[in-house]
């Protein structure tokens, strides 16, 4: 059963009974550029929104004063579901690459598969604190730039070294509104994650 | 029928009422943890209770229960943590470790390709 994108059902469509496992890839990016559609061109519900209240010890705070301050801050994101098969089910969760929101990631995306860095060449300031702070977590990331009004002006060769990109790290053109071309991101990440697990496996019996 | 809005999710305090004041969760519960009703809800039960076992009498996640229910991710763990203790849920937790740097073994990547690949 195949469904465009334009008609997901509005109602909640349930997971079917066998389904055991729910996996994570998590689509970084900056705001506007493109995260929730390529959520929903991929998804079979409609992408949902919810938010995590997050208290974090106070930072900044004077620690001396024997207070246990803390401070509460909500971080709202927009996710998806793909049910790979009977038992397997993808949830995409579309999340602001912002450097203020990255103290909320360790907890809210903690075991996931692996990362989508969608880059947009007009703003590609916004990609290098998320690649940074992928990297830094050891998070596996694919970067896939996503590509506004047929814009051809920056190869990806060219983008590979504005965001100094190690070689090793995939990067494809995408189309985030087209469900086939957000597959094909999806596969792009995916691959690379087996082909280093493989790589693991092998190193390591 | 549209399923009533529990609480109002801009006043704070009012989720203090839902969980019964607490406000930390033991971590059991993932964002992708699937949940199943074990029992239908009984009379008198806490309405946000009952609304998560009818949810569930498919396999939910955490992340998918929290959008039904307009409610904070946090305040829906500590929601499940209750239910799981009166043994009226069960969860199917995932696979992969939690841990950072730790890949999934490259069985279960081959599976999520061939289903990514015949979408």
């Amino acid at each position: 059963m195949v469904s465009g994108s334009c008609e997901l059902p509005a109602q909640r469509t349930p997971l079917a009974d066998a389904a055991e496992t729910g996996l994570k890839i998590v689509v970084v990016g900056g705001f506007g550029v493109g995260k929730t559609t390529l959520v929903r061109s991929v998804s079979e519900i409609r992408p949902l929104n919810t938010e995590e209240v997050m208290t974090q010890a106070g930072v900044g705070v004077d620690e001396t004063s024997g207070v246990d301050a803390k401070t509460t801050t909500t971080v709202a994101f927009d996710f998806g579901r793909i049910s790979l098969n009977e038992r397997i089910v993808l949830y995409l969760f579309g999340a602001p690459g912002q450097e203020r929101f990255w103290f909320l990631w360790d907890r809210l995306f903690s075991g996931t598969l692996g990362a989508v860095v969608l880059v947009d060449t007009r703003r590609m300031d916004d990609s290098w604190y998320a690649i940074d702070r992928l990297e830094h977590h050891g998070t596996p990331f694919v970067v896939a730039v996503n590509r506004f009004d047929d814009d051809v002006a920056h190869p990806l060769e060219e983008i590979r070294q504005a965001l100094a990109l190690p070689e090793h790290i995939p990067m494809i053109d995408c189309d985030a509104r087209v469900r086939t071309s957000s597959k094909n991101v999806l596969i792009t990440l995916v691959d690379h994650l087996r082909t280093m697990a493989i790589a693991r496996e092998t190193t390591q019996p | 029928m549209t399923p009533r809005r529990p609480v109002d999710t801009g006043a704070p305090d009012r989720l203090y009422t839902v969980t019964g004041g607490r406000s930390r969760a033991a971590d059991s519960f993932d964002l992708v943890t699937l949940v199943v009703s074990e029992s239908r809800p009984t009379p008198g039960m806490q309405s946000e209770h009952a609304r998560i076992l009818e949810l569930c009498s498919h396999p939910t996640a955490v992340v998918e229960i929290a959008a039904e229910l307009s409610l904070p991710v946090t305040v829906v763990r500590i929601l499940l943590d209750d239910l799981h203790v009166m043994g009226r849920i069960t969860a199917r937790h995932p696979r992969v470790a939690a841990s950072h740097s730790e890949l999934p073994d490259s069985e279960l990547l081959k599976e999520v390709l061939h289903g990514l690949r015949k979408l």
